[in-house]
């Protein structure tokens, strides 16, 4: 999984009729320093994240399985809302 | 599978029902020579593992829900070892 | 699949239960004339390959078909000891071992 933040959403009225009710996030992937690294990706959401919020988010077909018996096409999924990261680079 | 240092944990309440339980890790893949590939990510833990360890780490679904028992949920990477030993000749 | 060098092994004692008595070799990936590429990957073993020998593996859930390896948690197993390769514009003294 990957640390990212959400920085938007996205609407679509026209989209696979699985993608019906999936709301789409904008999110910035972030380092564990909180960093923005890499492009904005847009993810379906299986936990309710809200703006501005620090969560992590899954890749591949894994992502669609929140949403299991539905098989929606999507390709990442914010699925952990984050309340604290601790690193350690020196160790 | 790569190698990876633990260098951190993540601590999330609201979160897909599988994961509930399961301790979050932060690793950072290596190279060979021990420099960083890429940016660090999140993995769920199955092997006990503590910051600083040089863990295995699967990058591939299946093999990371299995490992932590929980089938068809959304975990794209797990930690499923230790590493005692890397020997390069 | 990949064309792979092997480079190394890792040793874990603690680990997934399934993973017990495979080993565990790090792979360099070549091109197919034998130039080193970026990158490498742990993968496990099924044909008994030794040290520096060119290696088949084959990675994500496929490794998984590789002998011995059903419902094991890995993403990548060398499932053959390269012979030869050719390629098309190689001229025979090209070839290589």
């Amino acid at each position: 999984m990957y640390l990212g933040q959400v920085i938007g959403r996205v609407w679509a009225e026209v989209k696979d009729p699985r993608l019906g009710g999936q709301r789409l996030l904008i999110i910035q992937p972030l380092t564990p320093e909180q960093k923005p690294t890499g492009k904005q990706i847009i993810c379906t959401d299986a936990v309710g994240a809200g703006a501005g919020e620090l969560i992590y988010y899954c890749k591949g077909k894994e992502s669609s399985f929140p949403f299991l018996p539905i098989e929606v096409p999507t390709d990442m999924t914010v699925v952990g809302i984050v309340d604290s990261v601790r690193v350690e680079r020196s160790c | 599978m790569l190698i990876a240092k633990v260098i951190g944990e993540v601590v999330a309440t609201q979160k897909h029902e599988s994961h509930v339980g399961q301790k979050l890790l932060i690793v950072q893949p290596l190279e060979l020579d021990g420099s960083n590939r890429g940016d660090a990510v999140i993995a769920v833990d199955s092997a006990d593992a503590g910051v600083g360890d040089r863990v295995l780490l699967v990058l591939e679904g299946y093999s990371a829900m299995t490992t932590v028992g929980r089938p068809e949920s959304p975990i794209d990477m797990a930690v499923i070892g230790i590493l005692d030993l890397i020997d390069l000749p | 699949m990949i064309l792979a060098r092997v480079v190394g092994t890792v040793v874990a004692t603690r680990k997934d239960p399934r993973l017990e008595g495979k080993k565990l070799l790090i792979l360099k990936p070549i091109s197919p004339d034998g130039k080193d590429e970026a990158g490498y990957v742990i993968s496990v073993d099924t044909v008994s390959a030794g040290f520096k020998e060119v290696v088949l593996a084959v990675s994500g859930s496929s490794a998984r078909m590789a002998d011995g390896c059903k419902d094991t948690p890995i993403d990548s197993a060398i499932i053959g000891i390269v012979d030869t390769v050719s390629l098309d514009s190689d001229s025979n003294d090209n070839k290589r071992k």
